[in-house]
């Protein structure tokens, strides 16, 4: 029972894990960037929510809303401001500014709103499920996490496939000349894919901040970090790649925390990125990508 | 014309030991009349620490094109395994300079190994993987470090994860390493005049290296790298010498760094130390050795002489990074830059970052 | 024997042959064309020569060894060098520079010898220079030596690739389109350079050009692919005149 109780609650962070990862595989696939950035917008929304649900006293699903609106206007303006004039720049130039944004982001939150940690109040209100006679209790937080990552994923998965706009996405990836030449907007579809990423970041603040209730401007930087192991992990570019390393992430971290160490957690999370670098570059579900000569 | 050329080359990095001579003649010589703040006297040693990292960084950013960000992680193994030796010898050993280059050795040897331990199966890889891959390595060394309780007694070592009671060490017994609280008691072996001598040391190293042959080969994957391989450079060979030395030089920075406190935390070579390195290489200018020097050490003394600005210190760096990547790399300022300054333009430096794209 | 000896050599990316059955014979000393309409499989056939793809069929033997699937850096040892198609110089660094790192496997001292720069340093440093500038000289690049390689105009940059090439001492010297982008002039002085780097270095050439006054006017024999496969072999004459040849250009 026990070991059923972490594997859900390692499902559940599993959860935020491939939401997060969405935003970074989405991104890499298409801008062929690694936004280090994504993953302070998870604090970013963490944040609005807790100000639009807590100072201003609104629903918690309205909260998520306007948050994840915020959330997409950031998303928008970093990659007009500081990524697009970087397109065609070397790889190098672009990751030290995505450094550069996550950096911003985290010490502009840290003068705005200070290093003492918030308490955050779960936007889930819910009745925890009691299970097996009360032995196994799944909170509701768990519930919503798991349910929310399941809605997104079919989601994105349906618009990417079945709708105009993302099918933009996909001629993008494949190969950003070619499409430009066959009418696709490609500035306007790597601004879409930031907008999606850093709406979904905002859902991922929230769902996070919920389980783990304490808000800080650092509080965006580990997840997002573990969330791009979980892209790497099920193959970057991947979208049920993103889904499926997320999950497994999750169940590695929560598990390694039960019966091995929680100091140690981290250091085995990635431990498991670096061993699948060396067995399966690509990722589980990723496809080599080679350069032309 | 040869001879001319070579002249140049020695005359740009004749310029770069001056700049350091007379910075530490100034500095020692205020040390020495007693016109120095405490506080910038606690500074010289970590001073010196910081440029070695940066100018080390800058072999594997600027020289070979890779992002490291990790940088912070190979400066903790060097420091600790440095530390550790010299805590463990500090009876054994007692002449002092003999200690601490011993420990410079083994901790320079040591970052180096996890150097060439990471580098095995990251460099192979393409794109920005090694910057995720180092990232990942210094949480990893900073997590391990924070959970290890190492100590001594005359059964031998002894070893835990769990705290210092389990080490069962006996009365006379020593615990070496404390977990979180990590090595108390370091002997503070190093002196400004050491860090300096390192400073120039680590310069003399990197200089050399990138006018040679082999500075070459690896500057050659960066630029290009299926061209480079098309000529006959082995990749994986010229990539993990500049990493692993770029590792093992971090290495001697964290062995001067933990030898001028007495007590040593894994917590401080954490994400935050990587980042700020990077910046002083960025700030210099990528493939800048003089540049890495130079921004370490005003990076470092500004802010704590001016006090009201640390608050704004992080914000500011991070404003830096980005504006300084489009000035400097944004294919349209390139080309407003070319037309500007046309004929002016060396070219140095500006070209550092470009990896081997199509 | 030949120096170059390539049989039944295929490729395939994913489910498309991009290269089928590929016979070439390759004598020392020859100047040898590559043609073909775009898209027939020419600059795989030079990845695959040099390395850079690992060919799925067949066999390639220069001069006697078996190099098939090596690695890039093997089988320039072995002495095989390229220009590429879009030029890739190593653009951060200078003339000179460049074609120091391509006398690399010629000139040789330990990196340790370097940092120390021990007495062999200075030695190999001259001889490398020596070798580096005599190759510059030749092909008119002499004043440009301290010159960033990017900022060299488009032609020199073509011609720098090739010096940068010679530096490996290559037996055979593959070119991908060497007059791309050339004035009638320029084109007209680059033939004369690899009639000159022919006869001058004793080396084999084979290139992919696509201006046919060009290769008409310098290759003794020609190869044309179309759809990765040879669909005509022989003198320029020969070549000409083939109908398939005709058919293939004219998109028939």
């Amino acid at each position: 029972m026990q070991f059923i109780s972490y594997l859900i609650n390692g499902i559940s962070l599993g959860s935020v894990y491939a939401i997060i990862a969405l935003g970074y595989t989405m991104v890499y696939g298409i801008a062929k960037m690694l936004n280090f950035a994504h993953g302070d917008v998870i604090m970013v929304g963490g944040y609005m929510v807790f100000i639009f649900m807590v100072n201003l006293g609104l629903p918690a699903i309205v909260s998520i809303v306007l948050a994840m609106a915020v959330c997409t206007v950031l998303g928008i303006v970093i990659e007009t401001v500081a990524y697009r004039p970087l397109r065609g720049a070397p790889s190098l130039a672009v990751l030290i500014t995505a450094i550069g944004v996550s950096y911003l982001l985290q010490n502009l939150a840290l003068l705005i709103w200070g290093s003492t940690p918030k308490s955050f109040t779960s936007v889930v209100n819910m009745e925890p499920l009691r299970l097996a006679g009360g032995q196994l209790v799944i909170t509701g937080e768990s519930i919503v996490t798991i349910g929310v990552c399941i809605v997104v994923m079919v989601g994105l998965s349906l618009f990417i496939n079945r709708t105009r706009m993302g099918r933009a996405m996909l001629a993008v990836s494949e190969d950003k000349g070619a499409a430009q030449l066959m009418g696709v907007n490609v500035n306007g579809t790597i601004m879409l894919t930031f907008a999606i990423g850093s709406a979904l970041a905002a859902v991922a603040g929230a769902l996070l901040c919920s389980s783990y209730p304490m808000l800080l401007p650092t509080t965006g930087s580990m997840p997002g970090i573990k969330a791009f192991v979980a892209a790497v992990f099920g193959g970057i570019g991947s979208v049920p790649g993103a889904m499926l390393g997320g999950i497994l992430l999750g169940i590695i971290e929560t598990l390694s925390k039960a019966y091995i160490s929680t100091q140690l957690s981290d250091a085995i999370v990635f431990s498991v990125l670096i061993i699948v670098l060396l067995v399966k570059p690509t990722g589980i579900l990723g496809k080599k990508i080679s350069e032309k000569v | 014309m040869g001879l001319k050329n070579l002249g140049r080359t020695s005359r740009k990095n004749l310029v770069t030991y001056l700049i350091a001579v007379l910075a530490f003649v100034i500095l020692e010589g205020m040390v020495l009349t007693g016109n120095i703040s405490n506080m910038l006297e606690g500074q010289l040693v970590p001073i010196c620490a910081y440029v070695i990292a940066a100018v080390s960084l800058n072999l594997t950013v600027g020289i070979l094109g890779e992002l490291s960000l990790g940088h912070a992680g190979f400066m903790s193994v060097g420091a600790f395994a440095g530390a550790l030796f010299s805590v463990s010898m500090e009876d054994t050993i007692t002449v002092t300079w003999l200690r601490f280059v011993l420990a410079l050795i083994i901790g320079a040897v040591a970052a180096g190994a996890m150097g060439v331990l990471i580098g095995i199966p990251v460099l192979r890889l393409q794109g920005d993987y090694l910057a995720i891959v180092t990232l990942a390595f210094g949480e990893i060394i900073k997590n391990v470090l924070n959970a290890v309780y190492l100590g001594v007694d005359e059964n031998g070592l002894h070893f835990s994860m769990k705290d210092s009671i389990a080490l069962g060490l006996s009365e006379n017994g020593k615990v070496l390493i404390k977990g979180a609280q990590g090595i108390v008691g370091t002997p503070r072996d190093s002196t400004f005049i050491w860090g300096f001598a390192l400073v120039m040391l680590t310069l003399f190293i990197v200089l050399n290296l990138i006018k040679s042959r082999t500075g070459r080969a690896v500057m050659s994957i960066r630029d290009n790298r299926i061209a480079a391989e098309s000529v006959g450079i082995n990749i994986t060979k010229y990539k993990m010498i500049a990493f692993s030395l770029s590792a093992a030089l971090a290495g001697v920075a964290g062995v001067l760094y933990a030898h001028s406190f007495s007590s040593l935390v894994a917590s401080k070579f954490d994400y935050n130390l990587s980042i700020q390195i990077l910046v002083f290489v960025v700030l210099g200018g990528i493939g800048s050795i003089r540049g890495s020097m130079i921004a370490a050490a005003v990076l470092t003394v500004l802010p704590e002489m001016l006090r009201s600005f640390s608050e704004y210190r992080m914000l500011v760096y991070a404003i830096v990074l980005i504006v300084m990547m489009i000035f400097n790399q944004s294919p349209k300022m390139v080309e407003w830059r070319k037309r500007v300054f046309a004929g002016r333009l060396k070219g140095a430096g500006h070209n550092a970052a470009k990896k081997g794209g199509a | 024997m030949a120096l170059l000896e390539v049989s039944n050599l295929g490729i395939a990316f994913g489910g498309l042959q991009a290269v089928d059955k590929v016979d070439l014979r390759l004598e020392q000393g020859g100047l040898y064309g590559l043609i073909g309409p775009n898209g027939a499989g020419k600059t795989t056939v030079f990845n695959m020569l040099t390395g850079v793809y690992k060919p799925t069929e067949g066999d390639i033997i220069l001069d006697g060894k078996n190099i098939t699937g090596k690695p890039p850096a093997t089988i320039s040892k072995a002495g095989i060098a390229r220009t590429f198609q879009n030029i890739r110089l190593f653009g951060g660094m200078t003339v000179l520079d460049n074609v120091k790192v391509g006398l690399h496997n010629q000139v040789k001292y330990s990196t340790f010898t370097a940092v120390l720069r021990l007495p062999p340093f200075f030695e190999r440093e001259r001889e490398m220079r020596g070798q580096a500038m005599g190759l510059l000289k030749i092909f008119g690049l002499e004043n440009d030596a301290k010159q960033m390689a990017s900022n060299l105009p488009y032609g020199k940059q073509r011609k720098l690739e090739i010096a940068r090439a010679l530096a490996t001492n290559p037996k055979l010297l593959l070119l991908d389109e060497p007059a791309a982008g050339m004035n009638p002039s320029e084109t007209e002085e680059l033939m004369e350079t690899v009639r000159f780097v022919r006869e001058h270095f004793g080396i084999t050439i084979l290139l992919i050009e696509h201006d046919m006054s060009f290769v008409m006017g310098l290759c003794e024999q020609i190869t044309v692919l179309d759809y990765g496969r040879i669909i005509a072999a022989g003198t320029p004459e020969m070549v000409r005149n083939d109908p398939k040849v005709i058919a293939a250009y004219l998109g028939g």
